[in-house]
């Protein structure tokens, strides 16, 4: 405890009509924000997807940039300074663990902000020590930074932002990208290290069950400008007139589980059969699992669950005819091959999309144009729609279904993240296929875009269609009442739901 | 799996440990010396020095071979090409319809190639042993390059090995929305370019948000320390006087055999 006398001291943030508006934008991302927040609080910050917390988040860490970058009304400060001329002060963990790390090795990376500091040499070590030890990353320094799982990344963040002893925490949805096991070890840390440092908090999470034991207060923004409510956990998050405003604003509240439909059609015929299937990322290399034996039947959904960097996503691109099989057998059944062949992989791409759709973690990997509208039409004009009115016909109900009319002229680029997972969905079920596959298509959603895709997804096995999801949410194969493949260990187990 | 630019694995265990801008000094000057002149006897003096120093990598010559043969190649078509079309002057060693090796073609083209691998080398030795950290910490704290712009090139590395992941989940995301990398030329072509743009939209992206992670921390405001500090030891004065007197002995031995063409200015 030497060095405890050299914690520097929480942080307090004021806040006075605060306004941004990104440049290029019409409408400004935040409005007329008044909050104020004594040192050493702790704020989870919430708000509808759209309502403007990330750029409050960004501005009180001093990174929104100067006029050339937006547009700013109202007065934001740390101390009662800017936070551009504190920099150091606020420390900002983002949702990305791969796109926040600088360095290569654990130890440099947790210095990096201490040099840039100008912090002696030896301080530096010590702080580096200290931060690594709050955070309970118990690696040695020269490991590799990328050979850490997402919960040791988002921890190894933590730290880095600790060792330049900030007297306040802004973290952007840290645990949104983690499985559940990541999720408890980045809050736990986040806790342990409230406790020693006592400085000041503002963390941004849907997920608020997760939150609300390490938070003495709750701020909502409002999606049209201003605070909505304001308060301690307990009175913001049972109050009913505010829970119900909650809940409309896509908020995650404990106890309250968006409503789905729950009624599922039995399963039908086999489409998709996988025996002794092995599988793995690359044609050279290891398989990452072995002997899978599993069948996609039509009407009913299959979620692939397990710990992260099990191989779930490669046994699902596998499946979905976009990796080869390392060994063993996949065969599509007749009725979805209709002549094209018993291997999926083999398949043309136009082939595919008719016959499994994979909706891809990141839906920007997957955007072709620069319109919404055009997103939507591709798959359709490529399979030889050039009747006008049968493109129609079938884009426009999806469009409608998915929210996505007001947005036809807009860029996909553009659009919020629940938006942009949205239209990544429709633009799959826009050539129909048999087989809709998803990775990860609840990740970072709010209750609304949750509860939205459950629906449409229910509705599509309703139909006949066969569903298979890679996730961590079991709320999620709960809700579409999904058989289980758990993987773990390089073997897959199919698991019998009671 | 990203592929790992930024940790590569480093081979034996003295020279990793010598500072980099020793390594790159002796690896300039050998390279520099055996590029002033195409005579086989200076490229063979530093190739046979090269082989020597071989065992201080740790890796056995098969090893070496299996790593590098795309090299190894080059220089025997290299060599196999000038001895081809070289000036045909000396006694005349090989005569078959048009193809026509003579002594002077041949002793030119032994030269290209041993000189080839005498170039090859050194880099080699360079990049297996050396951790770009290190260097750039050398760079920033020895050679006093700006800081921003060296942490700014080793974090763009880092990107590097994240963006050949992207590349490969991008064609198969591509693929599944019809556009796969098949069809004619024309549409691989097509594919191919529209691919490419999705790649460097994202790389801009990626790197629109890790320097603002970096500003967060902040990188580029003043002045800063450095955790680790680059030293120089005994052990780079070995490493910088084996460089001087292997490209010593190859000029040296060049001049003495009278093969010493010095190529700037020559012909």
């Amino acid at each position: 405890m030497a060095d405890h006398g050299n914690t520097p001291s929480a942080v307090s943030i004021s806040a006075q009509g605060w306004s941004w508006r990104h440049a290029g934008r019409k409408t400004p991302a935040v409005r007329d924000v008044g909050l104020t927040v004594a040192p050493g609080e702790r704020v989870l910050l919430l708000g509808a997807s759209g309502s403007g917390k990330s750029t409050l988040l960004h501005g009180l860490a001093g990174v929104l940039g100067d006029e050339g970058q937006g547009e700013q009304h109202g007065s934001l400060t740390l101390d009662g300074r800017p936070p551009g001329e504190v920099r150091g002060r606020a420390g900002l963990v983002l949702q990305d663990p791969d796109s926040q790390i600088v360095l290569a090795r654990v130890g440099d990376e947790v210095a990096f902000g201490a040099e840039n500091q100008a912090v002696p040499r030896d301080q530096i070590w010590q702080r580096v020590r200290r931060a690594l030890d709050d955070v309970g990353l118990e690696v040695p320094l020269d490991r590799s930074t990328s050979a850490l799982s997402g919960g040791q990344k988002q921890r190894l963040a933590l730290a880095a932002v600790l060792a330049m002893q900030p007297g306040l925490l802004l973290l952007d949805e840290p645990t949104a990208n983690l499985d559940p096991a990541g999720v408890l070890e980045v809050r736990d840390a986040v806790g342990r290290v409230l406790d020693r440092t006592g400085a000041t908090l503002v963390v941004v999470e849907h997920r608020v069950a997760v939150w609300a034991d390490v938070v003495d207060r709750v701020v909502v923004l409002a999606a049209d400008g201003g605070i909505l409510a304001d308060g301690p956990p307990g009175t913001v998050l049972t109050d009913a007139s505010t829970r119900a405003r909650l809940a409309a604003a896509g908020v995650w509240l404990p106890g309250h589980q968006p409503s789905v439909p729950t009624q599922l059609s039995s399963p039908g015929e086999e489409l998709l059969t996988a025996r002794g299937l092995s599988v793995a990322r690359a044609k050279r290399g290891p398989a990452v699992l072995d002997g899978v034996d599993v069948a996609l039947t039509a009407g009913s959904s299959l979620g692939i669950v397990g710990p992260n960097g099990g191989g779930k996503s490669t046994l699902a691109l596998t499946l979905a005819g976009l990796l080869p099989a390392r060994r063993g057998q996949l065969e599509a059944a007749p009725a979805l091959s209709r002549g094209a062949g018993s291997s999926p992989h083999a398949w043309k791409s136009a082939q595919l999309v008719t016959r499994i759709g994979t909706v891809f973690q990141e839906p920007e990997h997957q955007f072709l144009t620069n319109r919404v509208i055009d997103e939507l039409e591709f798959g359709p004009r490529r399979l030889g729609g050039t009747d006008e009115a049968a493109v129609r016909r079938r884009v426009d109900p999806i469009a409608e279904r998915l929210r996505l009319t007001s947005l036809l002229q807009a860029n996909p680029f553009t659009l919020s993240g629940g938006e942009k997972r949205r239209l990544s969905v429709a633009t799959m079920l826009a050539t129909d296929p048999d087989i809709l596959v998803l990775d990860e298509p609840t990740f970072g959603q709010d209750a609304n875009t949750w509860a939205e895709l459950v629906a449409l997804l229910a509705e599509l096995i309703q139909d006949g269609g066969s569903l298979l999801a890679v996730t961590h949410d079991q709320e999620f194969t709960d809700a579409l009442g999904s058989r289980l493949l758990r993987v773990a260990d390089g073997r897959a187990d199919v698991e019998v739901r009671p | 799996m990203s592929v790992d630019v930024l940790t590569p694995h480093l081979t034996g265990r003295l020279l990793p440990r010598a500072n980099p801008l020793s390594k790159l000094f002796a690896a300039v000057l050998v390279t520099v010396v055996v590029m002033l002149s195409i005579d086989w006897v200076s490229a063979a003096v530093v190739l046979v020095s090269e082989l020597l120093l071989l065992p201080l990598l740790g890796i056995s010559a098969w090893q070496l071979l299996k790593r590098t043969w795309p090299l190894v190649l080059a220089a025997v078509v290299a060599a196999y090409g000038t001895a081809l079309l070289a000036e045909k002057t000396g006694a005349v060693l090989l005569e078959f319809g048009p193809i026509l090796f003579t002594q002077d073609s041949v002793n030119s083209g032994i030269a290209i190639g041993l000189r080839g691998l005498a170039i090859a080398l050194p880099g080699i030795f360079l990049l297996t042993t050396t951790d770009p950290t290190d260097l750039a910490d050398a760079l920033a704290q020895k050679l006093r390059m700006p800081h921003r712009f060296v942490l700014g090139a080793l974090a763009g590395l880092r990107l590097v090995g994240l963006l050949v992941d992207e590349w490969r989940t991008l064609g198969l995301a591509r693929h599944a929305r019809g556009v796969g990398f098949e069809g004619n030329p024309v549409a691989r072509l097509r594919n191919f370019l529209g691919q490419g743009f999705g790649l460097i939209v994202q790389a801009i992206r990626r790197a629109t948000r890790l320097a603002m992670a970096m500003e967060a921390r902040g990188f580029g405001a003043g002045d800063r320390t450095w955790a680790r500090e680059s030293t120089f030891t005994r052990l780079d004065l070995w490493v910088c006087l084996a460089g001087v007197l292997i490209a010593g002995t190859a000029v040296a031995a060049a001049v003495w055999a009278g093969t010493w063409n010095f190529l700037i200015g020559a012909s």
